[in-house]
């Protein structure tokens, strides 16, 4: 398979959709009666987290792909969303804090459980590269990250009823609110910033998938016009191992 | 809706400017995958040509 086929139309089209979502938000979408101008920072905080948490969730169906299947492209699928979600949620974080200073006047608030429940999924996944690193042998590596990932991946849904839950409604509500959520004007920017985050999730995702694939052919044709010498051992890696024929 | 509220465009712009860093970011790391494949594949390029070559002048020789 090719990770890399149809990746620069895919690349214009996350470009072409989230410039259309932020202008739409900026120049569109009505200044907030409550918040104001720094209700813009929604536009690009929430589609970050849904695809962040999206992405996790991918992660464990891509794992329970590898269990099923024992293919090792689907533990690296679900590696690489993995990944891929832990650096978004570093941006959710700090757009988050960011809001919360502008909003609230502090960069952290305990007591808000939106934010709490997000750092908990975040640390918790911080927490499987580490644990990958700990595993030297590749296969039970990937198997029990592969565990990992499900486990971890059927909590993060908790994190969105948390937020349904969570009695301080600062977070506008957009799906399925009984005073109909978000205004229309407010609505469509939203959409189209979350299809572009999640369009770009998806380019990253394959760059990722492409740059492991094309690795793990260099390696091959090095073995092939060297031999086994002229190929560095891998060493420990967090990084699943993938064979050459995939 | 109305635009006498407190103007907080700083930290609007800084949350937007967090999120192109981290795209940017991203971009360089696979700037610097790129350029150390085209390395790669410049040295096993050289390579093949070497065996090439050498196959070349074994079949002279025989």
């Amino acid at each position: 398979m090719l990770y890399g086929s149809r990746l620069r139309a895919l690349s214009i089209l996350t470009a072409v959709t989230l410039t259309t979502g932020f202008g739409l938000a900026f120049f569109y979408a009505p200044m907030d009666a409550d918040q104001g101008f720094m209700q813009k920072i929604f536009y690009v905080h929430v589609p970050l987290a849904i695809v962040a948490l999206c992405g996790f969730v991918f992660g464990g169906i891509m794992a329970i792909q590898h269990l099923r299947t024992g293919d090792s492209r689907y533990d690296l699928r679900s590696y690489v969303a993995i990944h891929l979600s832990l650096i978004l949620g570093a941006g959710v974080l700090i757009t988050g804090s960011i809001w919360a200073k502008a909003s609230w006047g502090h960069w952290w608030v305990w007591d808000e459980p939106t934010l709490v429940s997000f750092l908990i999924v975040f640390l918790l996944y911080a927490t499987y590269q580490p644990l990958r690193f700990s595993i030297e042998d590749p296969e039970k590596q990937a198997r029990y990250a592969s565990v990992f990932a499900i486990i971890a991946g059927a909590f993060v849904p908790l994190n969105f009823l948390a937020v349904r839950l969570a009695q301080s409604y600062t977070h506008p509500r957009v799906f399925a609110t009984a005073d109909g959520g978000l205004p229309a004007k407010m609505q469509l920017p939203f959409y189209i910033c979350l299809i572009g985050m999640a369009l770009l999730f998806a380019t990253l995702w394959k760059y990722e998938m492409a740059s492991k694939h094309t690795s793990a052919k260099l390696r091959s044709l090095r073995r092939k016009l060297g031999g086994d010498e002229a190929v560095a051992p891998r060493g420990r890696t967090a990084s699943p191992s993938l064979g050459t024929g995939s | 809706m109305t635009n006498a509220l407190p103007d907080n465009t700083g930290y609007v712009a800084a949350a937007y400017l967090v999120f192109f860093a981290v795209v940017l970011i991203y971009v360089v790391i696979m700037a610097t995958k790129l350029a150390r494949f085209e390395r790669e594949l410049t040295e096993l390029d050289e390579l093949a040509d070497r065996q090439a070559e050498e196959r070349e002048r074994e079949t002279v020789h025989s």
